[in-house]
């Protein structure tokens, strides 16, 4: 039971680090309706620009206020260079569209800082707490209390700027209906622009967090395979989806492949979320939190 | 003045319905079949067989079968690297288990297979759209890759699961030198090329383009949602999984699951949207612009500019290069580049007299 | 519409065709030189990997030009040609690379297990040799059935033997590894399933108990695993893994408490590159190499000299210079001069076919005093190859992450010879009927 109960714990720890890559595709698909597929190469250029600064010898600050800088005037740039010339395509244009950009992304980033594999450190050890440990024999990280910390700010925050802002409230008049917004003198470039730079503030958020618990290599881009189940799980359009889906994908995932995975050979976590949201899906299309859409003819 | 097709009347049936109705067409196929069969075997060098044209064949195969799938019926896939895996790894375990399997009837064995588990995995397409679709797909890519890896017996127990495609050989003849295995591939490529051209344009085509456009009207109107889904997912996967045959047994030789990796599919996916959502010939100009441009690129990079820029530089010079392209291709032809010639098309039709 | 398809791409290929044209024709024009293809990959997930191997061979080639003027008064050429690791692009890097120069591509390294197998029939149709240096097609050790392939100096199945005497060594004697029990934690592909037959064996023999566990691409996401290591309690745990999967592998033990001590990696876990990430967390982590880290030997301190000093190194970060990685590509680079210089000395001071390239690859002889005088003492181990055995020594050295370098533990260890050997004839003997090849008759090769 004890043993349960900490994979348990440790599946929804790291399914919080699933849902912070899965966050920046909902904001950019609420808002312009795009699946951007280059969210896991942009959490991989974050977390490089940020090291880049800091090896340059920004202090921490310093460094996060500039890789931010960099992830906005990417955001903008991609706005006006691909998003703008392509309105109105079909969205599995702009799909690959964003493939493309992932490209760009991808070899930017590498020409610029370098192949090398990098470290990260934020100060927050990746250590089982030791008074848990102690009295319960469970191990739960401090890193990983202080990832769900992080998530459970950013939500917040995210919540509290869609909900209470002007830009916020504009941007989920955006979100509901694209020309009734542009009808009543929402400046629609503007706003994605604003959603760009969002998704690029947590692209930045989740590289730290997954570059500090991994280090900062290529590979950060496949973070976004993991998020992908997560986002069909809990719904394209849904923030609190991205989060619980992030929960579930986890949590079962990991019972699943110890539990499960030595009936079957083991290495099972590459497929395991997507059958299962598959599955789910087969329930219920729209997703957890999706919003439901009727057909008419 | 060349291109016109006033005067050329249909007077039966069968010429109104024939593949290609305008005579410009089909000498100009015919041409293009002659050079295709005869001069490129004897002009290109073995570089250009074996690592181009064969390759593109491939390629253009697979685009082909996803074209089928999301250009025709309009559901969108992200797995068809894995049904080549299965093309690949079903054909090679027909050729070692039958004793002697013709391997034509091992490559068709393959396409069968892929079918079988692109129906299995089309399933969820009648509950789930778009999107969501695609990203349910991904289970099909991944869960089947894992499979050939973890299960010895598709690899016939080799030690790291990878399989050694077994010798071509048609009464026979072994298909060994480049050429042969140019032709062969050609005359596949051909034969599936214009079996895929005369289904789009049957009641099978229009029943996917009606579900394409709109399911529900197509359900409205008599269609049977169900069985036009599976089909095309079915149709789709053969063709992708006779690609990934001969991908193992034309082309590469040794494979490995990892080699169909989500990376092939969505070079695939790559090629039909560049190419033509929707359009035969579309797959085939995707493909060569996909499989050529990375190459091209790389030979003028290495050719020019190895001495001034630093390799990593120009190496990630290609990848941006490469990304921005194709980026720049969705922005001025979303349509692909069989929009373009369809344009060309038009323009020949008055020239030289505008009006 | 599907003829104006094939037209227009064909004229698009007459085009590039004729560009490559006379990039052939240029490299004909000159003589006296040895051309060497490098399929190198600097892009991408594997990109720390390529320009660290690729920038230490080059490295090697330019020094060596410099210093020597070429080998034997050959000049050594060569060209890259990028492959992003994918099978299908490293097949085109082979076909191009393979007619240039004034014999063709001397060696084909592709530095990667799926370019390998893509290639593998190709190369003895085209009488290139091929050189696989701890990584690619293990049975190919076997050189009556593989003539044109040489996974030199130590394979994947020798490593894993070493790992297990090197565990004995610690417990205090490979007899004391009755009733251990070790985990190996490998990445679910072709790669990872490599060790698991000779692992298997090699727990029958010793009497320890081998628990694996694979873990799935990229094995950015270990929880399960290691809780299931923390169940298991292993005495040792044997990490194969590739790439981020590594780094993963450090913290997830560290985050489990599992001493990193006890973990022992294969050579491709055992860079900079995979400890530096994990932070403290790799501190005390062992990993596998065939050759070692550091500047400090007079190979290294002579490509400063002759290359970096002038500005022509291929390096762009210096600090790399003497890294895992590069030290490896200087290996690649030792091996592919001593193959030309043993080859001149039966074939005269001339550029060299790949026929007579792959004579010199199967007469290579690196002894200590050979060592020596290359300036590579310890560096790397001592290398024999013949016509039956195309693998050399397999020896394995160790070498322990301090929390800023790779620190060698251990001496050169011997790999179990025997076992490694005869699962190396049994499956190249499998692999010879299927591909109906008869093998050579080693004694009457000269």
């Amino acid at each position: 039971m004890q043993f349960f109960i900490e994979v348990l714990l440790g599946g929804l720890l790291s399914g919080v680090m699933y849902s912070f890559v899965a966050l920046g595709f909902v904001l950019i698909y609420k808002a312009s309706g795009v699946f951007n597929f280059a969210q896991g190469a942009m959490v991989f250029a974050a977390a490089l620009t940020f090291v880049g600064f800091q090896e340059m010898g920004l202090p921490f600050p310093a460094a996060l206020l500039a890789a931010f800088a960099v992830m906005v005037v990417l955001g903008i740039v991609t706005e006006r260079v691909v998003l703008r010339p392509l309105v109105n395509q079909p969205p599995i244009t702009l799909f690959m569209a964003t493939i493309g950009l992932t490209y760009v992304i991808e070899g930017l980033a590498q020409g610029v800082w370098g192949a090398n594999v990098r470290g990260l450190e934020l100060g927050i050890e990746d250590v089982p707490v030791q008074w848990l440990m102690d009295s319960t024999g469970i191990g739960v990280s401090t890193f990983d209390l202080f990832g769900a910390g992080v998530a459970a700010l950013l939500v917040t925050l995210l919540a509290l700027f869609f909900q209470y802002t002007r830009i916020g409230r504009a941007l989920r008049a955006v979100a509901d209906d694209h020309q009734a917004a542009l009808s009543i003198g929402i400046p629609l470039q503007t706003i994605w622009r604003i959603v760009w730079a969002v998704a690029g503030f947590v692209a930045l958020v989740a590289g730290l967090i997954w570059g500090a618990r991994n280090g900062v290599s290529f590979s950060l881009t496949f973070t976004a395979l993991k998020a992908l189940p997560v986002l069909i799980l809990g719904g394209f359009t849904s923030i609190p989806g991205a989060i619980v889906g992030g929960l579930i994908i986890g949590s079962t995932e990991k019972l699943a492949e110890v539990y499960l995975g030595e009936y079957v050979g083991g290495g099972i976590d590459s497929w395991f979320p997507y059958v299962m949201a598959l599955a789910f899906l087969l329930v219920r299309p729209e997703g957890l939190f999706g919003e439901k859409h009727i057909d008419r003819v | 003045m060349l291109y016109r097709e006033a005067g050329q009347f249909k007077t039966s049936y069968a010429a109104d319905q024939q593949i290609f109705p305008i005579r410009q067409d089909r000498i100009g196929i015919l041409i293009i079949l002659a050079i295709a069969f005869f001069a490129v075997p004897m002009l290109f060098s073995e570089y250009w067989l074996k690592a181009i044209l064969i390759p593109f064949l491939i390629f253009s195969l697979a685009a082909l079968g996803l074209n089928i799938l999301t250009g025709y019926a309009g559901q969108l896939s992200l797995g068809s690297a894995a049904f080549m895996a299965v093309g690949a790894f079903a054909s090679y375990n027909f050729m070692l288990r039958v004793d002697g399997m013709p391997i034509l009837l091992a490559f068709i064995g393959g396409g069968l297979a892929a079918a079988a588990v692109g129906i299995a995995f089309g399933l969820p397409s009648l509950r789930i759209k778009g999107f969501y679709l695609a990203v349910a797909t991904l289970a099909a890519q991944f869960f089947i890759v894992w499979l050939l890896t973890k299960v010895g017996w598709f690899s016939n127990y080799s030690s790291s699961g990878v399989i050694t495609a077994q010798d071509m050989e048609i009464l026979g003849y072994r298909f060994v030198t480049p050429e042969a295995k140019y032709l062969l591939v050609l005359a596949i490529v051909v034969v599936l090329a214009l079996l895929a051209k005369n289904m789009v344009r049957s009641s099978v085509g229009r029943a996917w383009m009606a579900v394409r456009d709109m399911d529900v009207a197509a359900e409205v109107i008599g269609i049977r949602i169900m069985h036009t889904k599976l089909l095309a997912f079915a149709v789709s996967s053969f063709y992708c999984g006779v690609a990934g045959a001969l991908y193992a047994f034309a082309y590469i030789g040794t494979v490995e699951p990892e080699g169909f990796s989500l990376d092939l599919s969505f070079k695939i996916l790559f090629m039909i949207i560049i190419g033509g959502v929707g359009s035969i010939s579309g797959a085939f100009l995707g493909a060569a612009f996909i499989v050529l441009l990375p190459i091209a690129l790389d030979v003028i990079v290495q050719q020019w500019l190895a001495g001034v820029l630093p390799p990593s530089v120009s190496s990630n010079l290609q990848l941006i290069v490469f990304g921005g392209l194709i980026i720049f291709f969705l922005i001025v032809e979303p349509h692909g580049l069989a929009r373009l010639w369809q344009i060309g098309k038009e323009k020949l039709r008055l020239w030289p007299f505008p009006h | 519409m599907k003829t104006k398809t094939l037209s227009k791409t064909l004229v698009g290929s007459v085009i590039v065709g004729g560009l490559l044209a006379t990039a052939v024709a240029d490299a004909f024009a000159q003589a006296k030189e040895q051309f060497i293809g490098l399929p190198s990959y600097r892009v991408g997930a594997y990109a720390a990997g390529g320009s660290g191997v690729f920038g230490g061979w080059i490295d090697y080639m330019a020094m060596i030009n410099e210093r020597d003027g070429g080998v034997g008064g050959v000049k050594l050429t060569w060209e890259e040609c990028e492959t992003e690791y994918n099978n299908a692009r490293g097949v085109e890097c082979y076909e191009r690379l393979k007619k240039k120069g004034s014999t063709g591509n001397s060696v084909f390294q592709p530095v990667s297990t799926g370019i390998t197998y893509s290639v593998l029939d190709k190369v003895v149709a085209d009488k290139i040799p091929m050189v696989t240096i701890g990584y690619g097609r293990t049975d190919a050790a076997d050189g009556r059935v593989f003539p044109w392939v040489f996974p030199m100096i130590t394979t994947y199945w020798s490593q894993a033997t070493t790992m297990v005497k090197y565990i004995g060594s610690k417990e205090g004697g490979i007899d004391k590894l009755k009733g251990k029990k070790i985990v190996y934690l490998y990445h679910d592909s072709a790669f990872g399933k490599e060790g698991l037959s000779v692992l298997e064996k090699q727990s029958q023999k010793h009497g320890f108990s081998f628990v694996p566990l694979p873990v799935a691409h990229p094995g950015n996401e270990q929880q399960s695993q290691w809780l299931k290591i923390r169940q298991e309690k292993p005495d040792w745990v044997i990490l194969w893994g590739w790439g981020v999967m590594n780094p993963t592998a450090l913290k997830a033990a560290a985050k489990t408490g599992y001493p990193r001590e006890k973990m022992v990696g294969v050579w491709w876990s055992g860079a900079e590159e995979d400890a530096i990430p994990a932070g403290d967390a790799s501190k005390g982590f062992t990993a596998a190499g065939f050759n070692v880290a550091g500047p400090n030997y007079p190979v290294i301190k002579a490509i400063q000299d002759k290359v970096y000093k002038q500005n022509k190194g291929n390096m762009e970060d210096k600090s790399r210079i003497g890294s895992v990685y590069y030290n490896r590509g200087v290996v690649h680079g030792i091996i592919t001069v001593e193959a030309i210089r043993t080859a001149q000395g039966k074939y005269g001071k001339r550029p060299l076919s790949g026929e007579e390239m792959r004579w010199g690859f199967e007469h290579i002889d690196i002894d200590a005093k050979r060592l020596k005088e290359l300036g590579a003492e310890g560096f790397m181990p001592n290398l024999k190859i013949t016509c039956a055995d195309h693998e050399g020594s397999g020896l394995v050295k160790y070498q322990q992450w301090d929390g800023k370098q790779w620190k060698i533990v251990s001496d050169w260890i011997e790999p179990d010879r025997e076992m490694v050997r005869g699962m190396i004839e049994e499956s190249a003997a499998k692999y010879a009927k299927e591909k109906g090849i008869t093998p050579r008759d080693c004694s009457k090769e000269g």
